[in-house]
């Protein structure tokens, strides 16, 4: 076909002592969003990679117009007219919406930065990809959806033909997703080639036109998005999975977790209600909605002004992690790597550091007693590692996020608040993950869970509460909770608790 | 539809075989051999047992020192002010003992107790006032260098003949200074790997976030981080003005560097989570090892300062290679 821009053949990468991608076919034509779709793991990165210039294929070849070509380094792949665009964006966050987009070339006069030809610039780019964002503006203070769109117009800026997209929706909320959506659309119209990552698999049929699917290294399948999604799954993984929200509801027993009135200016006011032993408690709502806020204040990660928080009918004292986990709590935070996990330590390493004051006796740690607890709790969460010896920086999301749960059973918690426990995981931890709730729950914990995955919610939840603006604006049972009703309340107009 | 019917084979990440691993971690206890085994081949006085004892005593200050900024490098920090304090703390030593007249002991502790209050006033300023490490104990630097002038009058003071013992050799070969050096390193392997503060260290400097939110009190555990500075700083100015007899206020100036010099080359890393007591003993042998070489070929002093400047720039730039290799 003549109007295929990328082609790859056969590629192949190896690490040492794994081969991370195995003949991976793949052809990318100009106008259609292409999706790439597979587990963490699967390869998915490790092509982009190669694709953006920061990996050297081992073997295979990659065609651009049909012309093979070496991309050695980040200006090859720009020179080619391939741009990506991570999860982790690739701005900096002090300078100005212009200054990023004109970074390395801006328009020059006599010598000097023509700051007023920059900012017209800019401002013509973001009309392009339709957003409303004054180029002057520094990066810093715009949300995560805008600072995406301001990437996309970057792409643009340096000529972009081939857009590779790393999970852009992952971080999104659902209006924010169908903006993404409609630029998306707007891009493929106007001849640009887009490869789209993503782990959703009802966004397929909306925005994709092919999907290729990455197993182990290899491409697997290339099939139409209108392809049923047990179809995709079963292609992902190899086999099928019954069942992608396996919530398994135990009678609830006493209440563990009590917040009342809890507020903080210009965060939240007026936070009440109860988590039940055996329960999940899901708390849905827009992105910024006030819920991570509330989370990190029950667990004393942050203070707050007013309110009490109990725990098994004692008050928790404000501001005190410590105390929290002595009491029971555990707290599984949204931003996996920056703020649960060690990176750089090993896997026992991040398993014992809740426990590790606990196993301490006149300050001397039992770092054998700590290396038992971590391989048996390793062992029950069938973490997928080489050994407890293992950096954790090297496992799959997935592993990642059962280590950070795993050291919370370690501290035996009670209460456990999951935010976002399953971003950027891939479609097999996450139901291994559910089944974790399930048995959590069985034996008697009781889980808060904050998702902004809708399906995710209604599927896991007992009950759902939803946020909106920093108030607590409704709570369904988890017979009357459907994408509809949730939604409404979450954009309700009430009086927004975050400003005065 | 596309299928290829490729089945992979794979291993577990992060596998390497044993020998690379130990490579890996030990590459300045090599670089130390291979220096040692060179300077035995040219000069004949290098594998003398006298000459590595002097080896020994020439590293010990640098040691005693490099071990407690082991402590604050592998929780993120830097700490300057090691050198100043450890200065400061002799002065006092020898002025309790000497101008006051307190009996040694007591002016030792004293001497111990002014080390330990520098680290501690360090950390409150880092861990409360929120001053970066660098800042906090730049001002120490300056302040600890001054007091030691002030109370001194700027002259050197006599230690007490009872300290002053532990510049001198046990049965006529082993020094006290190695010895102490010994000790000393000692209790930081076990601090670092067996205690509650030095597994918190760890995880503190691997993730100041992730640590809090695991319960770990992270402005007691600075506290203690760079009291322990303080508290090794003052050993080392006891060690060194016991050597000369004499407490000096200028003393140990610039050995600030030496030290994080020896963490650094013992393959702790700057950003923190990363570093072991012997990798640091090891650094700060590399070193000492090199003055005294370059002292035996007679290598000008002038000439040794570029040659020990190229050796960190190497030492560090052969471990960021090494780490891009196994990412």
């Amino acid at each position: 076909m003549n109007d295929e821009i990328l082609r790859v053949e056969g590629l192949r990468k190896e690490f040492p002592g794994v081969v991370a991608l195995d003949g991976v076919d793949f052809t990318l034509r100009a106008g259609e969003v292409h999706v790439l779709l597979g587990e963490n793991g699967a390869g998915k990165s490790t092509l982009i990679k190669m694709l953006s210039g920061a990996y050297h294929p081992d073997g295979g070849r990659i065609l651009v117009d049909g012309a093979p070509v070496e991309i050695r380094t980040a200006s090859d792949a720009q020179r080619l007219g391939i741009a990506t665009i991570y999860q982790e964006f690739n701005l900096v966050p002090q300078l100005t919406v212009g200054e990023n987009l004109a970074l390395g070339r801006p328009p020059r006069r006599f010598g000097f930065v023509d700051t007023r030809r920059m900012h017209e610039q800019a401002g013509e780019l973001l009309r392009r990809v339709g957003v409303d964002v004054d180029p002057r503006t520094p990066v810093a203070r715009l949300g995560i959806a805008r600072m995406q769109m301001v990437e996309i117009a970057k792409a643009l800026g340096l000529n972009a033909r081939v857009l590779i997209m790393d999970e852009p929706t992952a971080v999104l909320t659902t209006t924010e997703v169908e903006r993404l959506f409609d630029i998306v659309r707007q891009l493929r119209d106007q001849g640009v080639a887009i490869v789209f990552i993503t782990h959703h698999l009802e966004e397929i049929p909306q925005i994709g036109d092919r999907v290729t699917v990455l197993r182990d290294g290899s491409s697997v399948a290339e099939v139409p998005a209108t392809t049923p999604e047990d179809e995709l799954v079963r292609l992902m993984v190899g086999r099928p999975i019954d069942q992608q929200y396996p919530r398994e509801p135990a009678a609830p027993g006493g209440t563990l977790l009590q917040v009342r009135g809890l507020r903080r200016e210009g965060e939240f006011a007026d936070v009440s209600f109860e988590v039940r032993a055996g329960e999940v408690v899901g708390l849905a709502g827009l992105v910024g909605a006030g819920r991570t806020e509330v989370a990190r204040s029950i667990f004393g990660a942050d203070a707050y002004d007013s309110g009490e928080v109990l725990v098994n009918g004692s008050p928790l004292a404000r501001g005190d992690v410590h105390a929290a986990m002595e009491a029971g709590l555990g707290l599984v935070p949204e931003d996996r790597k920056g703020q649960g996990l060690v990176l750089g330590a090993d896997v026992g390493e991040n398993l014992g550091l809740v426990t590790l004051r606990r196993a301490s006796r006149g300050g001397f740690v039992d770092r054998p007693g700590q290396r038992r607890a971590a391989a048996e709790v390793a062992r029950q969460l069938g973490v997928r590692m080489s050994g407890l010896g293992q950096e954790v920086r090297t496992l799959s999301g997935g592993n990642q996020q059962k280590i950070v749960i795993g050291k919370w059973l370690l501290a035996k918690a009670s209460v456990l608040i999951l935010d976002e426990p399953t971003r950027g995981v891939d479609v097999g931890a996450k139901v291994e993950i559910y089944q974790l709730i399930n048995s959590l729950t069985a034996s008697g914990h009781a889980v808060l869970m904050i998702s902004s995955d809708l399906p995710e919610i209604l599927g896991m939840s007992d009950r759902v509460l939803v946020m909106a603006r920093g108030r607590l604006v409704g709570e369904l049972a988890a017979g009357e909770a459907t994408q509809d009703s949730v939604m409404a309340l979450a954009v309700t107009e009430v009086e927004d608790a975050r400003v005065h | 539809m596309l299928v290829s019917t490729n089945v992979l084979q794979r291993k577990p990440p992060g596998r390497k075989p044993p020998a690379a691993v130990w490579l890996g971690e030990n590459g300045a206890l090599v670089a130390l051999v291979v220096l040692a085994v060179a300077l035995s081949l040219l000069s004949g006085d290098f594998l003398t047992v006298t000459n590595l004892l002097n080896v020994g005593v020439q590293a010990a200050v640098t040691a005693i020192l490099a071990f407690g900024a082991t402590f604050v490098i592998i929780t993120g920090g830097i700490d300057l002010s090691v050198g100043s304090v450890a200065a400061l703390s002799a002065i006092v030593l020898a002025w309790t003992a000497t101008d006051a007249g307190l009996p040694w002991p007591l002016a030792t502790v004293i001497a111990l107790a002014v080390g330990l209050a520098c680290g501690l006033v360090n950390a409150a300023l880092i861990a409360y006032g929120k001053l970066p490490p660098f800042i906090a104990t730049l001002a120490m630097l300056g302040i600890a260098r001054g007091l030691a002038l002030v109370i001194s009058q700027g002259s050197p003071i006599a230690m007490p003949e009872a300290v002053s013992h532990l510049g001198d050799t046990i049965g006529d070969y082993l020094p006290v200074p190695v010895v102490v050096m010994l000790i000393m390193g000692l209790i930081t392997a076990v601090i670092l790997s067996r205690t509650y503060s030095g597994r918190a260290m760890y995880a503190i400097g691997g993730n100041e976030e992730a640590a809090r939110l695991s319960g770990i009190n992270v402005n007691r555990q600075k506290l203690i981080t760079y009291a322990l500075a303080g508290l090794f700083a003052a050993v080392a100015g006891i060690v060194l003005a016991s050597r000369l007899a004499s407490a000096q206020p200028q003393a140990a100036a610039g050995y600030e560097l030496d030290a994080i010099a020896a963490v650094v080359i013992g393959g702790a890393s700057l950003s923190g989570g990363k570093g072991r007591a012997f990798g640091t003993f090891v650094g700060a042998l590399i070193l000492a090892v090199l003055r005294n070489g370059l002292n035996l070929l007679s290598v000008s002093a002038f000439w040794q300062q570029v040659v020990i400047g190229v050796v960190i720039a190497l030492a560090v730039l052969l471990d960021t290679l090494r780490r891009r290799g196994t990412n």
